[in-house]
């Protein structure tokens, strides 16, 4: 193990490593905390520029009601919840297809098809940017509703998806496929019913980072939708500062709200998150 | 398995009464292309055709709504001339420099953390945190950090009887102040990925080293360095990805400004393209980020390839 566990050094070292672990914790996370502790101020507190010591009043009834009563935040987290969970199962659905079909059939153009998909996803998504908005709004007219974004975010993250769906289907043993084929199974067969049965873990550790992902976007939220009816958190929490101006307690309170789903399947499916994010960080 | 073999029988059972259809016939030829159909389309429509489309837009002028007008390579010709344009590439180029610290600090952070004490799971959790939230928040936390009137920055500064630094209303340091918010959940990234790799890393290696005398520095940059590489391939790939797209933060933190100093590629092309109507320039700027980023997915795809060849 490397560096040295630290039960093995002097007494000295091993008192000032166990102060330091929580010290750094708080130092790294100092922002959040901040930003916690504002969002149960008062504005009597702000006002008196009483922006980091301790609250004197803790108005966390108070500013979270306003945040979900003064503003449409509720319907922004609606929003965001009508468009992620869609769009996590579509692009699971076409990236555990296309990942079988590149990981099991060698196909003519198998690797370039492969290469497209993997290339797509560094891509800079600027340059998609003006022609989506064209073709959303003058072809299939769904500017502006949620099919926009839910499709859009489906395309885009099937590139991600396929590339991970199609490693961990390759490392799948060939004689699975190969016993199905002998017993009579049509091809269709042995993907949903071997095939998809076993990558489960892929599916779990996909469906958490990509709605992460899809939850954090920004920029397609700015540039597909511009109502607030369809609009979700994170540019919804933008406008919102336009709004309150300096009312940072709500700010702060709105950005915890708007934070907290992703925290939220992140904590309770972290092992699945890392499994997912890691991919390739141990071979390849 | 087991429902696995009860579909084999069930299957057994009724194999020899299926008829030799043109489907049983062709399904192995046939179902890779009807697997791959769904996400192929979606992908063409929604990334692949926008990429050319943007590229022929960006040897027009357009406003977005009268029809575009072929002006040739007029747009590039403008951008060469366009010192915001160049402020832009600049400031690329510093996110792209400065991103590279983040597998540095990742590392750091993972080599501290890579302890079996009491609580670790839940610290190195912690650490992670800035990862999973949004960029929009780290952006509003930062510039309410920073603000130079009530800021925590010029707070700590007063209690040294310093004067309050006004970071992002500066020309010069703007742009740093933006990369040092993108940094910090960046990472947190970098440091899950080397936590990982010290994780998978074989300890007979270490063990061995350590009986030949070798510690410290030297144990680390000899020995346990190139075990880490595909984390530090990854680390690296994807902080270039996340340096060339920065686009969040600039557009919560600075909208580009003061004076265009802060701005990038990314956050240029849409204030050009929606704020200025210049749906050709945005385009052509765009093209730009495309073919610099080309040169990192060319790399990332050669190694890649190489590898499963190997």
């Amino acid at each position: 193990m490397f560096p040295t566990p630290i039960q093995k050094a002097g007494a000295t070292t091993r008192m000032l490593y166990y102060i330091a672990l929580p010290v750094s914790v708080v130092f790294w996370l100092l922002p959040l905390f901040a930003v916690a502790l504002t969002s149960l101020r008062s504005i009597e507190d702000l006002n008196r520029g009483n922006f980091w010591g301790w609250p004197t009043k803790i108005e966390f009834v108070t500013n979270y009601t306003a945040v979900f009563t003064q503003s449409p935040m509720g319907q922004f987290i609606l929003n965001s919840v009508i468009i992620t969970l869609p769009a996590v199962a579509g692009a699971l659905a076409l990236s555990c297809m296309a990942g079988y079909a590149l990981a099991k059939y060698p196909f003519a153009g198998n690797t370039f098809v492969f290469s497209v998909f993997i290339a797509g996803n560094f891509v800079p998504f600027q340059i998609l940017m003006i022609p989506v908005r064209s073709l959303m709004i003058d072809v299939i007219p769904i500017y502006d509703t949620y099919w926009a974004l839910i499709i859009f975010h489906i395309a885009f993250q099937t590139g991600f998806c396929t590339l991970f769906m199609r490693n961990f289907i390759k490392q799948l043993p060939d004689a699975l496929i190969e016993s199905g084929r002998l017993e009579g199974l049509g091809e269709l067969t042995i993907f949903w019913h071997i095939i998809l049965p076993l990558v489960r873990p892929a599916i779990a550790a996909l469906a958490v980072l990509v709605f992460t992902f899809i939850w954090n976007d920004y920029f397609w939220s700015l540039v597909l939708v511009q109502s607030d009816d369809v609009r979700p958190v994170t540019a919804g929490l933008q406008s919102l500062k336009g709004m309150w101006l300096a009312s940072w307690q709500l700010i702060s309170a709105g950005s915890i709200v708007a934070a907290l789903p992703p925290v939220a399947v992140f904590f309770l499916m972290q092992k699945h998150f890392i499994s997912g994010l890691t991919l390739g960080a141990t071979k390849g | 398995m087991r429902s696995l073999e009860a579909t084999k029988s069930s299957a057994a059972a009724w194999r020899f009464h299926v008829e030799d259809t043109w489907w049983r016939r062709h399904q192995m030829a046939l179902t890779p292309f009807i697997l791959l159909a769904p996400a192929a389309i979606v992908f063409s429509i929604f990334v692949i055709w926008p990429i050319f489309s943007s590229i022929s837009l960006s040897l027009h002028d357009w406003d977005g709504i009268k029809p575009p007008r072929f002006v040739g390579l007029d747009n590039y010709r403008e951008l060469a001339g366009d010192h915001v344009f160049w402020t832009a590439i600049r400031n690329n180029v510093a996110w792209l420099v400065c991103f590279m610290l983040a597998p540095v600090f990742g590392l750091a952070v993972a080599l501290f953390l890579n302890q079996n004490v009491i609580g670790i799971r839940f610290v190195k959790s912690m650490f992670f945190f800035p990862f999973v939230i949004s960029q929009v928040v780290v952006g509003l936390v930062f510039s309410w950090f920073l603000n130079a009137q009530f800021g925590l920055l010029t707070t700590i500064l007063a209690s040294f009887h310093l004067p309050p630094l006004a970071l992002l209303e500066d020309e010069h340091l703007a742009t740093f102040a933006v990369i040092a918010a993108g940094l910090w959940p960046q990472s947190a990234y970098c440091m899950i990925l080397y936590l990982t790799g010290l994780t998978a890393m074989n300890p007979e290696v270490i063990e061995a080293a350590r009986m030949d005398g070798a510690k410290g520095w030297d144990l680390l940059w000899n020995i346990v360095l190139p075990q880490l590489r595909p984390a530090t391939f990854i680390a690296i790939v994807v902080s270039v990805v996340g340096a060339l797209r920065s686009f969040d933060l600039v557009a919560i933190m600075t909208l580009g400004g003061p004076y265009n100093s802060s701005s990038v590629l990314a956050y240029y092309m849409y204030e050009q393209t929606f704020l200025s109507f210049r749906y050709g320039y945005g385009a052509a700027i765009a093209t730009v980020l495309f073919f610099l980023m080309d040169i990192y997915i060319a790399f990332f795809l050669w190694r890649m390839l190489k590898a499963e060849r190997a």
